[in-house]
Order: C-alpha cells, then sequence, then structure tokens
C-alpha cells in the first residue's frame, strides 16, 4: 500500500495519506511531511522524543500531532523520520518520535513549512482503511 | 483536489465577476472577484472560488466577499481575499482569514545608484547579499535578545530596531501602522510562540520570500513618481518576509482554540479552517492582541532586515548612507486584520478588516499617511516572480469599494510540484542570468519553485486594478538581484 502522496494545490503543498489503521496513518502522515521538509534518504536516527497529546477529535489531534513535530523541529532542531506509536484512539496519541539533529545536515533542507492545516481536513475510512488530504502552508 | 470551480460567475463589469449569493447555504452576502475574462479562466482552474463563496458565510460579514486579482487556492480563505466583518454586528475575527505568516508583507527603499553602478557588479551584489542576509529553512539572525527585549518588540514593533541603531525614525513614519499596531497584548502569546520565534529577528525565511535589487524601467505617472522620490534608471530594493516562526505558532495556536469558540457561539462554518470568533468577546480579542505582538514582530523584523541590506550596500559600494539615498518609499503588510471605520448604507461603522493576500490601498487624503504622501496616496507595493517586474502604485478614493485593498503579488499559477515538474532538467539561474538577472537561494527547490512560469503575468494582475481604479500604476521596476530564502 503507498504510504503517502502529493496531490496538486496551487499555492501550498498538499500530500494524500493512507494507512490501513489510524497508527500506520499518523506514522505516514509524519513521514510524508518530513520528507516535504528534508532529504531523508540514508539519515540515521541519534535522537528521540516522547509525544503525548490530546484532541477533540482525529482530525484535530493529526493537525495537534504534525504541529507538534515541527515545533521540536524549529526549536530543537531535529528532522524526525521514524515513528514508533504506542497508542492512539480517536483523542489521544502516545509516541516516540526519532529523528537526527540538523547540525551539518543542514544541506538536506528543502522546504520550510509553516504549518499544517485545517483546510477540508477529513479523515476517510474505507474496505482498504483510512486515508486523509492534508493542506501544508509552505 | 484538483477539480474546476464551475461554479456561477456573473460579469458585473470588465473587471469584476460576482459569485451571487443564492449559490451555497450560508451566504450571507456575494462574492465579487476583481479579474479580466482572461484571468478568470485560470482562476475557474482550482477552489479558489468556492473558497471567496465559504468567506461570504461569516458571521458579521459586510457587502460582499471580496477577491483580489492575483487570487489563488489558499486554505481557509483565498489567497487574495479581503473580508470586512460589522464589529458591532456580531462581526467575526478569524485567524484563518490572515494566514499563518501574519503582517506578511514588502518593503520598498529607493537609492540614489543607478544602472550603470550596479549592472557590471550584479553577481557579486547578490553574492554579498545571500552571505550577509540569514535565510533559508529555519534560519536564525545574529540579533539575540533576552525575554524581556523580545516582548518590547511585540508591542513596539519597528521602532525597537530604530532604538536599537538598525534605522531612522524616518523609516518609521514610511511604515504602515508606523511599524506597530497599538494594542498588542503579549500575555495573550504562548511560550511556544516565544520559542519559536526568538532567535528569527532579522532573518529572511524561505519560499517566496526575498530581497530584490531592481531598476525603475518605467514610469506611468510623473507627479506621483516624483512624491515617491524615484525615476526611470534608478535602482530600487524590494523586501518580502513576516513574521517568521513567531507568527506561524500564533496562527496555529488560535487556529486549534478557535474550533470550540465555534461551538460556543453556534457559527457554522464550511471548512475548519476558517473556525473564527466575535471580534467582540474573550477569545476574539485574544487572538487580535496575539495578531498584533505578530504583527509587530514582522515590521522589527522587516526593519532588521533593511538594515543588513544598507550595510551590504555601504560595504559594497564603499559609500555613505547619505550618498546612498537608501530612503523606506514604504512598508506593507499583506496577511493582516485591521479596525477601519467606513461608511456603510449612511452608518459610520468599525469594521474587522481581514486582508489575506491583499494589499491596503488607502487614497489620496488619509489621515494615516505620512505628510508628503497626502496628495497622491499611499504607495502600494506589488511583487511580481523573478524574472519578470514588480510594481508600485498608489492608492485611490475609489478603493473604498474594496475597503481599501488591492492585489498583492502577481500570485501563483503552477503548483510548487508542477513548477519542479516544469523546470526538470533546466536552469533556472542559467535562464534567468541570460537576462540580465544574478539569483541565488538558500533552500534546494526555491529556485525551481519559484520560476518565473510558476507565477501569473504580474502585468496583467495590475492591469486589472488600475483599469478598476482600486489603485493606479506609478512606476514598474525590473529585476536585476535577486535573494530567495
Amino acid at each position: 500500500m503507498k504510504r503517502y502522496e502529493e496531490i496538486p494545490h496551487t499555492a501550498d503543498i498538499a500530500l494524500r495519506v493512507y494507512g490501513k489503521d489510524l497508527k500506520i496513518l499518523f506514522e505516514n502522515a509524519a513521514f510524508g511531511m518530513f520528507d516535504i521538509i528534508a532529504d531523508l534518504d540514508g539519515l540515521k536516527r541519534s535522537i528521540s522524543i516522547d509525544i503525548k497529546l490530546k484532541a477533540p477529535s482525529k482530525e484535530e489531534l493529526l493537525v495537534s500531532w504534525l504541529d507538534e513535530l515541527l515545533y521540536n523541529f524549529y526549536t530543537k532542531g531535529i528532522i524526525f523520520f521514524e515513528f514508533e506509536i504506542a497508542s492512539i484512539n480517536e483523542d489521544e496519541i502516545i509516541a516516540k518520535a526519532n529523528g537526527r539533529l540538523i547540525g551539518d545536515n543542514r544541506n538536506r533542507l528543502k522546504r520550510e513549512i509553516k504549518a499544517a492545516t485545517f483546510h477540508d481536513l477529513a479523515i476517510k475510512e474505507d474496505s482498504q482503511g483510512f486515508s486523509v488530504e492534508i493542506v501544508f502552508d509552505v | 483536489m484538483t477539480q474546476n470551480w464551475n461554479g456561477p460567475l456573473e460579469k458585473i463589469d470588465d473587471y469584476r465577476f460576482c459569485i451571487p449569493k443564492r449559490y451555497k447555504s450560508g451566504m450571507r452576502v456575494d462574492g465579487v472577484i476583481y479579474a479580466d475574462a482572461r484571468l478568470m479562466e485560470n482562476i475557474r482552474h482550482d477552489k479558489a472560488a468556492e473558497q471567496v463563496a465559504n468567506v461570504a458565510t461569516l458571521p458579521g460579514i459586510v457587502k460582499y466577499s471580496l477577491a483580489m486579482p492575483d487570487i489563488h487556492w489558499g486554505y481557509g480563505f483565498p489567497i487574495g481575499g479581503v473580508a470586512a466583518t460589522d464589529i458591532e454586528a456580531g462581526g467575526v475575527i478569524s485567524p484563518g482569514g490572515v494566514g499563518f505568516d501574519i503582517n506578511c508583507g514588502v518593503r520598498l527603499m529607493k537609492t540614489n545608484l543607478t544602472e550603470k553602478d550596479v549592472r557590471p557588479w550584479v553577481a557579486e551584489l547578490a553574492s554579498a547579499l545571500h552571505n550577509t542576509i540569514p535565510a533559508g529553512v529555519g534560519s536564525e539572525g545574529k540579533i539575540r535578545v533576552n525575554e524581556t527585549e523580545e516582548k518590547k518588540i511585540f508591542t513596539t514593533g519597528a521602532a525597537w530596531a530604530v532604538k536599537n541603531g538598525y534605522g531612522t525614525k524616518e523609516d518609521l513614519e514610511h511604515t504602515e501602522e508606523h511599524g506597530a499596531m497599538k494594542g498588542a497584548d503579549p500575555s495573550k502569546v504562548s511560550e511556544r510562540a516565544y520559542q519559536r520565534g526568538k532567535r528569527q529577528s532579522g532573518t529572511l525565511g524561505s519560499g517566496n520570500h526575498f530581497v530584490e535589487v531592481e531598476i525603475v524601467d518605467e514610469i506611468y505617472d510623473e507627479d506621483k513618481a516624483h512624491v515617491f522620490g524615484i525615476e526611470k534608471g534608478q535602482i530600487t530594493v524590494m523586501l518580502h518576509s513576516g513574521s517568521r516562526g513567531f507568527g506561524y505558532q500564533i496562527c496555529d495556536d488560535y487556529a486549534k482554540g478557535m474550533g470550540s469558540a465555534l461551538t460556543k457561539y453556534s457559527i457554522s462554518v464550511p471548512d475548519r479552517q476558517l473556525a473564527c470568533a466575535p471580534l467582540k468577546s474573550p477569545e476574539g480579542e485574544a487572538y487580535f492582541g496575539a495578531m498584533k505582538c505578530a504583527a509587530n514582530y514582522a515590521w522589527n523584523n522587516r526593519q532588521c532586515l533593511m538594515h543588513l541590506v544598507r550595510e551590504v550596500f555601504e560595504k559594497f559600494f564603499r559609500m555613505g548612507p547619505r550618498d546612498l539615498g537608501m530612503n523606506l518609499i514604504y512598508d506593507v503588510a499583506h496577511n493582516i486584520a485591521k479596525i477601519e471605520k467606513y461608511n456603510i448604507d449612511g452608518k459610520e461603522k468599525l469594521l474587522c478588516v481581514h486582508r489575506k493576500g491583499a494589499t491596503r490601498a488607502f487614497g489620496p487624503g488619509n489621515p494615516e499617511l505620512p505628510e508628503e504622501y497626502k496628495t497622491v496616496g499611499q504607495p502600494v507595493i506589488i511583487p511580481g516572480d523573478m524574472g519578470r517586474a514588480s510594481f508600485l502604485l498608489a492608492g485611490t478614493a475609489k478603493a473604498e469599494e474594496t475597503f481599501f485593498s488591492t492585489c498583492h503579488g502577481a500570485g501563483r499559477l503552477l503548483s510548487r510540484t508542477a513548477a519542479i515538474s516544469a523546470c526538470r532538467g533546466r536552469s533556472i539561474s542559467g535562464e534567468l542570468a541570460k537576462k540580465g538577472i544574478a539569483v541565488m537561494a538558500t533552500s534546494r527547490n526555491t529556485l525551481a519553485e519559484e520560476a518565473p512560469d510558476a507565477y501569473k503575468n504580474v502585468n496583467e494582475v495590475v492591469h486589472v486594478v488600475h483599469e478598476a481604479g482600486i489603485s493606479r500604476r506609478v512606476a514598474r521596476m525590473r529585476p536585476l538581484a535577486v535573494i530567495k530564502g
């Protein structure tokens, strides 16, 4: 199953993300977002952070999850690319995000993402699993 | 996400099209898009027009939901969207109507240099600017201040930079709001926003933010150009940046928080990104107080960036500030919400005017304008793409019909992915070099994503606002050296 694909959006960047369950969907969304930001090929993990978030709905939780990772990217300088979600339901996520400090990987940075948006955000479920389209402000 | 928009667009005149409020349930007013028939074809290619209709559902919206000719698909509001709400009638403020980059804006400086001073050195000048101005993803600045000082930036804006030696008081007189909105409330700013912004004063950012050295190549209105202090052949410098991570985080915090305000105030919006609260509510006031902090941060940021540009020029040309004459013509915000007074159906009302990718354009006589510009109207700065041109316009009395707003740029035509595909195998910097333009970018994908073909032709966009009379052409500038983030 495809993890995610970039779909055209005139001003910003949009991803369609897939996952057989919510856990995989959230992991793929996070990886897809960092794939927009940096060249992740061959990066070795050296640092991890723990994340625990609550939100009123799974869509709000997804935006909170992505924005939490972005916040840590900008303030701690960590490029994240491996995600271990210990538990997730409609309103809470407990996870570990692994990555590497930007340090001398600055030349891997491709684009600045300002935030994940709520624009037309709806997590859909069908027989294949979950999918969602997310617009990022860049 | 990419389907064409086939909703109704009724022609009002050659430069205005109406989306009637019957189009969609919940629309309180019509949508009006400023464009000509040709631009309208492109506008139909994405969902920007649907976003104009969505904005028309906001509580308290007055007259119409507007879009400028550089309109394109954004999130929540379209880019190029303008909406005014009646504060006394429950009118709302929406973080999505301002955007993540609060007070993203442009400033234009003149110089005493002419083409012959700069033409032989454009590549070297581009390098000097690129080496000095912090740019790119998450770039950090050289200006480091403690928390107490940082909080002064939130309330005093560009005056902070001037007080610390990064500019003159004339700069402030030539900045929208004199570089600071009153009523900024640092207590409404989260610790996270503070953390994201604290090392970013005096940084450009990435994407479409830039510093551009330009030559004035066409004057359309000699009298106004004279008042603004520019003439054909003169070198100008344009700078485009905003509130960096500080503003992004404030929008993020409040866009999330406004979700519960929708329930609390029984507001229904067609897109969650349009979440809002009455301006006269604790939630609305808190966002507005925080938004002003970000707006002030952005004016200070552009002031610090301009100082760096001046330093580079002084060193590069071995000239003092007086001989270089790098005076600020004006600085405008194009992502912001403001309280402004308008006469609506014979009654004076205080409106909350959202400009999301739109520029304020006050006409002659407005008390907010610097004394020397009062006879000609506000300078309006419209950056184009890095291969074509940018414009200096002047505000008009007629722009009252758009809540004194006009376009803010060329507007994107191609998505970033499409731009990268279109540029595969091409050297954008090589193509621009053939046109005499030196370009340098920090982040890897920027040049292809920002290629001239990714944008609408700014000449066509400016033609519409000029002919519609909501601002008038004064001068056109062509790029010589461009620094991208």
